[in-house]
């Protein structure tokens, strides 16, 4: 191999943090979502890389739909301890509470769509013109066709129809007052980039990604785990199972997999002989084929 | 599928496919995913709802590469759509374009980032004027690998003659292109014929397979290793007691290669330093090269600010406001002769006034059109351009990313054209 060739992986972590850093030249005041789950772990790493030794020249922001799984919260206020980051909380509950939107009814009952209006009520709160995200082209068909600089109409709604071209690496950030932008720097990652970048740089992920027991259920065809926040329909009987979750969400969408992958270099084994994709796991991808599309129109992450 | 060990050890290859409705593009991309068998179950089972809902009989791989409602419910490509796939020897992502002519600024957007363009010919039909349209777009955009995929074989009987004669004719024309490495293969992307597997139905044909060659082909000289390029991208100042007098000069190595203890120059100062250390991600590095992000600290205190450049002494790039550029306009207003408009090059923003519109070219047939000077949607003109401050540039065939720029309407913020440096 040529001595001036990068790696696959150095090319996607060199593009990233140019992302990165355009953000923090561009933009007045942006700020990094983050889930807790690999992928905005992965982020995470890479902001404080793109500016180190300095600190992170940004806060992180946490939607928290109240239906998180409880490791996720600790993982997160661990993380932010070590590092001492800037970590500001949107809670969906205090959208509820506010009147801001409703809570929905029934066994199919789920924060994941409320949480749109809390991430935009705290964009706008805090006067927020960008935010960082880990979304990745490669987890769906809609993200497909995302920009990384994605322009967001001061509803804060996405138009895929109605994308400005993107050329090169030259961002256009200009936007007028009360709109703002979502820019994905690690667009062009998969889920298997993810893990091979976890591993090499030895980064801490959530024990939730790792082959654990839980008491599961099986919902038209995902297994959820057992909780307080999921009501159990007639029929679904619960059971202590061997699983993992390939992405985190909400406790009420979030999919498990029966898995024996207790490593890194398991779960990395099991996805090259995965036959469903990621979000194949997703409750709240299968409400229809376009659930995506419909909820970012709408401004979801 | 590759085991992870050796997953670590590849290079990425970026390419774009170019194609109409009806010449199978789609359908090669299904095919490629599909029998390297990187379709996985509820994406197949997706499809095979799509198609029986469009009452298909069998899957039509097409729908795959189609993400947006519209898109789906229409059948047709619209916007460019980002694939990512793998092998043992290489990572791949596909920007898919749609080929109509109306989609012009989606097959530019796609080319803009691509090392291999891949056009698709129609073995019925031969060379189209779409044909060269793609092909063109491909040389002005400089993707330095071109493979022309002669697809339907098997409507023409898998025909040697035909695929000479369509090669042939192809060769011909390409002499006006600035294109230097040209493929050609005979494939059915309906039957999967030389798309992963060997056909056996064209022993006529010796070469490799479409993914062989995107597996191997050489992209190890594609970017511009000998003109040390280095815009600032943004400064690192932790200002923070322990590294009290720090200043990290970060940014994307544009060309060149940099190495520790070199002397080097900062544009516009012409002031002289040498690079003291290199970090990429935090970690030391010798030396840097595109298209590396790294942070540079320097042996010299000197005032440093985004839009600047590192280089070399004896090797600096071009410095003016008057600039030549090949135009491809994207947005339905007309450019205005005269007109103001914002620039974004490299890591500089800069305003410009449009001094002339020189030709426009007609993107089928490559010939200047001196009388009309009209430049609308998806069209290229050769223009000259002032701009407010000296830009530093090279010329696009020579480095494509100091030879690039983007043009954005001051009012409504979009994006309306992208500039080739000539």
């Amino acid at each position: 191999m040529n001595t001036y060739r990068m790696l696959h992986i150095d090319e996607l972590e060199s593009e990233a943090i140019f992302v990165i850093r355009e953000v923090a030249s561009l933009f007045e005041n942006p700020v990094l979502l983050f889930s807790g789950g690999k992928d905005s772990l992965v982020m995470l790493h890479l902001a404080m890389k793109a500016f180190a030794p300095a600190k992170l020249p940004f806060p992180i922001l946490h939607i928290d739909t109240g239906h998180n799984f409880p490791e996720t919260l600790l993982f997160r206020d661990a993380l932010v301890s070590e590092y001492k980051l800037n970590l500001i909380v949107g809670s969906v509950q205090k959208s509820i509470d506010d009147g801001r939107v409703s809570e929905e009814n029934g066994v199919y009952a789920s924060r994941n769509n409320l949480q749109t209006v809390t991430l935009l009520d705290t964009l706008a709160a805090y006067k927020f013109d960008a935010a960082m995200g880990g979304g990745r082209r490669d987890e769906e068909k809609a993200r497909a066709k995302e920009r990384f600089f994605s322009h967001r109409d001061e509803f804060g709604q996405w138009d895929p129809k109605n994308q400005r071209p993107e050329l090169w690496h030259l961002f256009n950030h200009k936007k007028t007052l009360g709109e703002h932008f979502r820019v994905f720097p690690l667009s062009n990652w998969t889920e298997l980039d993810i893990w091979e970048y976890i591993k090499i740089k030895n980064i801490i992920v959530p024990s939730l990604y790792f082959s654990h027991q839980r008491i599961c259920f099986k919902r038209d065809g995902v297994l959820l785990a057992k909780s307080e926040f999921v009501p159990l329909k007639p029929g679904e009987i619960p059971q202590l199972m061997q699983i993992r979750f390939r992405t985190i969400g909400d406790m009420t969408c979030t999919g498990a997999i029966v898995s024996q992958a207790h490593s890194v270099d398991d779960v990395i084994n099991e996805i090259l002989s995965m036959k469903v994709t990621e979000r194949g796991t997703r409750f709240d991808d299968k409400r229809s084929d376009s659930a995506m599309e419909d909820r970012k129109k709408e401004g979801y992450f | 599928m590759c085991n992870s060990n050796e997953h670590n050890d590849i290079e990425l290859l970026r390419f774009t496919t170019a194609g109409s409705v009806d010449d199978g593009k789609s359908t090669l991309i299904g095919r490629l995913l599909y029998d390297s068998k990187l379709i996985f179950e509820d994406q197949f089972e997706s499809i095979k709802r799509a198609s029986l809902k469009r009452g298909e009989h069998e899957v039509n791989l097409a729908l795959l590469t189609d993400g947006l409602r519209a898109e789906r419910e229409q059948g047709i490509t619209i916007d460019v759509a980002y694939r990512y796939f793998s092998t043992p020897n290489r990572k791949f992502i596909i920007a898919d374009t749609p080929g109509h002519i109306q989609y012009t600024r989606n097959m530019v957007t796609g080319a803009s980032t691509a090392n291999l363009a891949i056009v698709l010919v129609d073995a019925r039909k031969g060379i189209l004027e779409q044909t060269k349209r793609h092909a063109f777009i491909a040389s002005l955009l400089k993707i330095p690998h071109l493979i022309l995929c002669i697809n339907k074989m098997d409507l023409v009987d898998y025909s040697q003659a035909i695929f000479k004669q369509i090669k042939n004719d192809f060769t011909d024309f390409s002499a006006k292109l600035e294109i230097h490495d040209i493929r050609f293969i005979p494939v059915s992307a309906l039957h999967g014929d030389n798309v992963v597997d060997a056909s056996t139905l064209m022993p006529w044909y010796k070469g490799p397979t479409l993914l062989y060659l995107l597996e191997n082909i050489h992209i190890g000289s594609d970017h511009n290793l000998i003109d040390c390029r280095f815009p600032i991208q943004y400064v690192i100042r932790p200002e923070s007691h322990e590294h009290h007098d720090y200043r990290g000069y970060a940014g994307m190595v544009a060309g060149g290669v940099f190495k520790t203890g070199d002397e080097v120059m900062i544009l516009p100062s012409k002031l002289k330093t040498t690079i003291k250390t290199m970090e990429k991600a935090g970690e030391k590095v010798e030396k840097a090269f595109p298209p590396m992000s790294v942070s540079i600290t320097l042996s010299d205190d000197i005032d440093i600010s985004r839009g600047d450049m590192i280089v070399r002494e004896n090797n600096s790039p071009d410095i003016s406001q008057n600039i030549e550029v090949m135009l491809c306009w994207m947005n339905e207003k007309l450019l205005k002769n005269g007109g103001t408009y914002i620039i974004k090059h490299t890591t500089k923003e800069v305003k410009c006034i449009v001094k002339e519109i020189r030709y426009k070219i007609d993107i089928n047939t490559l010939h200047r059109i001196e009388s009309d000077k009209n430049i609308g949607l998806n069209e290229f003109a050769r223009i000259f351009i002032k701009t407010a401050k000296p830009l530093f540039f090279d010329k696009y065939k020579l480095n494509r990313i100091t030879g690039s720029l983007i043009f954005i309407d001051p009012s409504t913020n979009e994006t309306l054209g992208a500039g080739m440096i000539i």
